[in-house]
């Protein structure tokens, strides 16, 4: 269990402020020299840092754009185009924003799929993964409103897609999506509650950020091997070590970012939205930011619905089984702590399961492919076969594999990581 | 305090202590339910948006096996003029071939088959199909065809093949004159 070490500033001022705000202890125990971190964490320990830098990103550059922007449907469309070509430097805030988004999701993915690999979930941080799962829903809702306010033909259909989920729901269904709306389709109305809730959510995230931080305080961080620390020697201090290593990693993934912003800024949009929203004309496809693909395929791979076999009864709509499908493939994962059964935590030590984790890391690219493809010919087939997986890793192959697998012998220390020998 | 619980105290083990709290959460409860309410039914559609006024299309200007898009409530209605041919396919449909059960006639009001009035809106998940302009894929059955995620419509836009669950609706209309139809 984590300790908890007062700060001693020298410095007289921050001596006086330490002794009625003990803020300096706060930074020095959760990411500082008090904080005692395993030796051996890996650059995939990096993108949880990351992840925080471009929460700061969007958060700076999201404020700036506010100034600028307008939230009316008449002018919205105009003022991001004036954003680009008018105000000093708009052009490269708004592409830092908008390819920011992308960046968070990447650095969000790699730091959860480093959770799933290394059983980051397991016991006792059960709680500071579920608050993880929360960020990234929040993350989901906040980027999907950002992406309506340029009010292109992609936010416009994008907007008018997703609300029309709720309308899957049985009898509430079509007032939810009404009130959502404020209106009998997305319009002013709309767009005016997602600038809103576009702005005030950013914050909300970083609080939570502060309880997941809180719980991977109390609860260390884990590590690649996947064992617990069992004496200082396997420890060394966050500071200067992981803030040096950090920082290195960020000077790396912002390279790529700068590169993005400035050789391609829109390469990962989509050109349909560099025309204004028009209610009466639905574009040849509508495709979502890349973030949501994998979900959206999984959407789409329902066209079935759950019922008696060869009569008119139905139980659940294949409308209503393709959204709830869809919710369940992120909430599943608020439950993946009690679902994996294996005690040992790292997928090093576990050859069988590593196995099914390579396939779940391409079964994620694929299904990214088909949601961004029209649903024809063999795509529909091969959502449903990356959507079967998708479910079957976490619901049926985690739960029995930790009954059944062999798995390695696990090293003695971090800072002794070798097997012991048979005596 | 024990002494004033125990003499007040009723059979059951509840005392009037007990009853008071209870009470007087629940009143907060309600109160805070209360309150809660217009914070949430702000978000349905204002007086004036409710107060979006009904639409007129003048029909001269649609020739048979035409068809248009008219605005309205933010939506689109389409407004067809069908082909004999066109009548005669959505009436031979046997009824358990659909999805959603409904016989043409029902679809279009009497003494005017050839006018099909629907919502522009995918009941899947709300895209436009296409199938109203000239020249555009107007799916398996001859109606319309919504590109998002492939649903097909026939001629008198019921869903006869893909994701969406329903016909495409039919809003409120009527004719004014031969040449005036009023939705809304
Ligand atoms: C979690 C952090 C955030 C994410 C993931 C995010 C995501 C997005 C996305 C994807 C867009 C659309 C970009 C485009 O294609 O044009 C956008 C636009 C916008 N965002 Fe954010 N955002 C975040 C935080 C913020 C904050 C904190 C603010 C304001 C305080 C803000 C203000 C805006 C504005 C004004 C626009 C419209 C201008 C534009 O489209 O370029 N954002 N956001
Ligand atoms: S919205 Fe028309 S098929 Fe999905």
């Amino acid at each position: 269990m984590a300790e908890w070490n007062a700060a001693k500033p020298k410095n007289a001022v921050a001596a006086w402020v330490e002794e009625r705000l003990p803020i300096l202890s706060l930074v020095n125990n959760v990411v500082g020299v008090d904080t005692p971190t395993p030796r051996n964490l890996n650059y995939w320990w990096n993108f949880g840092s990351l992840a925080g830098l471009m929460l700061v990103v969007q958060i700076i550059s999201g404020v700036v754009l506010a100034m600028h922007y307008t939230p009316h449907t008449s002018l919205a469309f105009d003022s991001v185009e004036r954003i680009m070509r008018d105000v000093n430097y708009g052009w490269l805030i708004r592409y830092m924003h908008a390819n920011g988004a992308s960046f968070f999701f990447i650095a969000v993915y790699t730091h959860i799929f480093r959770g799933l690999y290394y059983g980051s979930y397991k016991a006792p941080r059960e709680l500071l993964w579920m608050l993880g799962v929360v960020i990234f829903l929040l993350m989901m809702a906040t980027a999907f409103m950002g992406y309506v306010l340029p009010w292109g033909q992609m936010s416009f259909w994008g907007a008018t897609v997703i609300t029309n989920l709720f309308s899957a729901i049985p009898v509430v269904g079509e007032s939810i999506v009404t009130l959502l709306w404020g209106g009998f389709s997305v319009d002013n109305p709309t767009l005016n509650r997602f600038f809103s809730l576009h702005y005030l959510l950013p914050f909300v995230i970083a609080g939570v950020v502060i309880l997941h931080l809180w719980a991977k305080k109390i609860s260390d961080s884990g590590n690649p091997l996947g064992i617990d620390v069992k004496s200082n020697a396997d420890q060394i201090p966050f500071h200067p070590f992981y803030t040096i290593k950090d920082a290195f990693g960020a000077g790396v993934f912002f390279f790529v970012f700068a590169a993005f912003i400035f050789y391609m800024p829109n390469v990962l949009g989509h050109p349909d939205n560099y025309i204004p929203a028009d209610p009466m004309v639905t574009p040849a496809s509508i495709v979502p930011e890349w973030y949501f693909l994998p979900f959206y395929a999984i959407l789409r791979s329902i066209t079935f619905d759950i019922g008696i076999p060869f009569t008119d009864i139905v139980f659940i709509p294949a409308k209503l089984l393709g959204v709830l499908a869809m919710f369940a493939s992120i909430l599943v994962w608020l439950f993946l702590p009690w679902l994996d059964t294996s005690k040992v935590r790292s997928g090093k030590f576990r050859p069988t399961f590593r196995w099914f984790f390579l396939f779940l890391v391409i079964d994620m690219f694929v299904l990214t492919v088909v949601g961004g493809k029209k649903p024809e010919g063999i795509w529909p087939l091969v959502g449903l076969i990356g959507t079967a997986y998708y479910f079957a890793y976490f619901l049926v192959i985690l739960p029995l594999l930790g009954k059944i697998e062999k798995t390695l012998p696990l090293p003695e220390s971090i800072a002794n990581p070798v097997v012991k020998a048979a005596e | 305090m024990s002494t004033i619980n125990e003499t007040i105290e009723a059979e059951d083990g509840a005392t009037r202590r007990d009853f008071l709290h209870v009470a007087a959460a629940g009143m907060a409860g309600v109160g805070a339910v209360m309150a809660a309410w217009p914070f949430i039914d702000q978000m349905n559609p204002a007086a004036d948006t409710l107060a979006l006024a009904s639409v007129e299309v003048d029909l001269s200007a649609i020739g048979v096996g035409e068809a248009v898009i008219i605005k309205w409530r933010g939506k689109p209605v389409f407004v067809r003029h069908r082909t004999e041919a066109e009548i005669e396919a959505a009436r031979a449909v046997p009824m358990d071939v659909l999805v959603d059960k409904q016989p043409d006639a029902e679809r279009v009001q009497e003494g005017h088959a050839e006018w099909l009035v629907v919502l522009g809106v995918c009941t899947h998940l709300g895209c436009v199909p296409l199938g109203t302009k000239e020249g555009d894929d107007r799916g398996d059955f001859g109606g319309w065809f919504c590109p998002c995620h492939g649903s097909h419509y026939d001629t008198a836009g019921r869903i006869r093949k893909g994701p969406a669950p329903k016909n495409l609706e039919v809003p409120t209309y009527a004719f004014v004159n031969d040449t005036t139809l009023q939705i809304g």
